[in-house]
């Protein structure tokens, strides 16, 4: 991982602001907080659902690399740049 | 509620994802700029009871709502507010609840968090305390202040909305300094728009380009310095702008809003326009109201407009801007909004800002009282 900040093993957990939480109207995962409403792909809310402040960014990949079909290093790259991402906008933040 | 560029990245596919419930329209304050109707006081008989208001919350549900609004009004005024907000989370909405904090008590407050509520948003109208009092008709500036910082203490996520007039708009920066000090989540400058209450006192309340650009430049400074520690919200008033807003993302697309007596809303200003009807949750479902009255067939979609908006090749952006404002200011709604410089009304809202410039003497403000006879002096 060589242009990332997010180090195997980080420890991230959703902000307080956010909830995230199945809708069944929308068929799908979304993301609510005080000024909207985010509808997540299925392979964002598996991450999401993962980043409850206890299981380190290592363990997060062992077991999406296992429930997805899909070669381990895009898995793994994709972790990584979704958890960029979202720590970029704020959903996310490292615990100490 | 949504505010203009705020994500939403949901397509609503039809759903009124934004619910906002006005549980009153009765209110201990009497701003000078409040978009809440002219008649406000008849509408207190009528107000929906607590049953009615929950059932209003299971359809609005079932209809795929997702972030629901109390407001008002003043929603504290409601003493079921606790326990609507309790069945609104056992349903599953994110609850978001609009006050100006006046009867915000701390027993409330723990008892809103008890039952639920996700975040609160509180108006703040200057950093001096006889500006807010006098502009508000009430000595509340210290109690608001008290009530952020105790909204703060309870954790939850803060919204400090802040409507912005000529009158406040040069205080921007210590209103910023105020909001960090405090750890506000949100700052929302809402420049006020001109219904009701603010469109009778516009002349006073209009400020001038000079002054949004630089209350627009202090906001910038600070986005800068606080990165994303504070949201801040700063949206140029559509008077100044050669376009209209976007209102409410379309008729009838993702917002609803009911009013204390239960009439469905596809915005909350829209009984300014004459000759429409606005049936009510007593007589109909809230799945008809949304997806089949009259009222909100009326201008969804793009069918309705007339030229220059039918033929624009920006009529996706903007679906021809507010409909209440085209009635207002050119008395038909289906006109084009005239804050676009596309449209032939475009010098009514020139001449107004003009107005605003010319040194001249200045009007006392009306204030929201039954009738609008209190005044504060020029
Ligand atoms: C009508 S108030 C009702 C809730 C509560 N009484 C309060 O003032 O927060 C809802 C929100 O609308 C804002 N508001 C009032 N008049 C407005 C106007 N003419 N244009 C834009 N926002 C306005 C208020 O600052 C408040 O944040
Ligand atoms: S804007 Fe002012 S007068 Fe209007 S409802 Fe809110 S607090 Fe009351
Ligand atoms: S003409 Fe109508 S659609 Fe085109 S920019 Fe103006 S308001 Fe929007």
């Amino acid at each position: 991982m060589a242009d990332t900040t997010i180090q195997p093993q980080d420890k991230f957990a959703l902000n307080p602001m956010f909830l995230l939480r199945w809708e069944k109207t929308q068929d799908a995962y979304v993301l609510l907080y005080p000024e909207g409403v985010i509808k997540l792909n299925a392979s964002a809310a598996e991450i999401l659902k993962r980043c409850n402040g206890a299981a380190t960014v290592a363990e997060l990949v062992g077991e999406l690399q296992a429930l997805f079909n899909e070669d381990d290093i895009i898995v793994e790259n994709g972790i990584y740049r979704f958890l960029e991402t979202s720590h970029a906008k704020g959903w996310i933040s490292n615990q100490p | 509620m949504p505010k203009d560029g705020s994500v939403t990245s949901l397509d609503g596919l039809g759903k009124p994802m934004w619910l906002v419930l006005e549980l009153t329209y009765r209110c201990p304050l009497k701003c000078v700029w409040c978009n809440n109707p002219l008649d406000y006081d008849s509408y207190a008989s009528k107000e929906l009871s607590t049953e009615e208001w929950k059932q209003v919350l299971r359809e609005g549900r079932e209809l795929g709502a997702l972030q629901l609004g109390f407001s008002g009004g003043e929603p504290m005024l409601r003493d079921d507010l606790e326990e609507l907000v309790a069945e609104a989370e056992s349903l599953g909405y994110y609850t978001n609840l609009i006050t100006s904090g006046v009867g915000l008590t701390p027993e409330r407050l723990s008892a809103l968090k008890q039952a639920g509520l996700k975040q609160i948003q509180l108006s703040l109208q200057s950093a001096q305390r006889t500006l807010t009092d006098q502009l508000v008709g009430a000595r509340v500036h210290d109690l608001k202040l008290d009530t952020a910082r105790r909204i703060k203490a309870a954790g939850f996520p803060m919204v400090l909305n802040v409507p912005v007039f000529r009158q406040n708009i040069d205080q921007v920066e210590e209103i910023l300094a105020l909001a960090e000090e405090i750890g506000v989540d949100y700052l929302e400058f809402a420049n006020i728009q001109y219904y009701n209450w603010a469109l009778l006192n516009r002349e006073e309340l209009l400020p001038s380009r000079e002054q949004i650009d630089n209350a627009e430049a202090a906001v910038n400074r600070a986005r800068a310095r606080l990165g994303k520690r504070m949201t801040i919200y700063f949206v140029i008033p559509d008077y100044f702008e050669t376009r209209p807003k976007a209102c409410m993302n379309g008729w009838g697309s993702i917002h609803l809003t009911i009013a204390p007596d239960g009439a469905a809303l596809p915005c909350q200003e829209v009984r300014v326009i004459e000759g429409l009807e606005f049936p009510t949750v007593r007589e109909h479902s809230l799945q008809w109201l949304w997806h089949e009255s009259p009222l909100f067939m009326k201008f969804r979609g793009d069918e309705w407009m007339k030229e220059p908006c039918r033929t624009c090749d920006e009529k996706e952006k903007d679906y021809g801007g507010c409909r209440c404002q085209a009635f207002l200011l050119t008395g038909e709604a289906s006109n084009t909004d005239p804050a676009c410089a596309k449209s032939p009304d475009h010098h009514i809202i020139e001449s107004a800002i003009l107005g605003s410039r010319k040194p001249r003497e200045h009007k006392p403000l009306i204030m929201r009282t039954p009738g609008g006879t209190t005044v504060i002096p020029s």
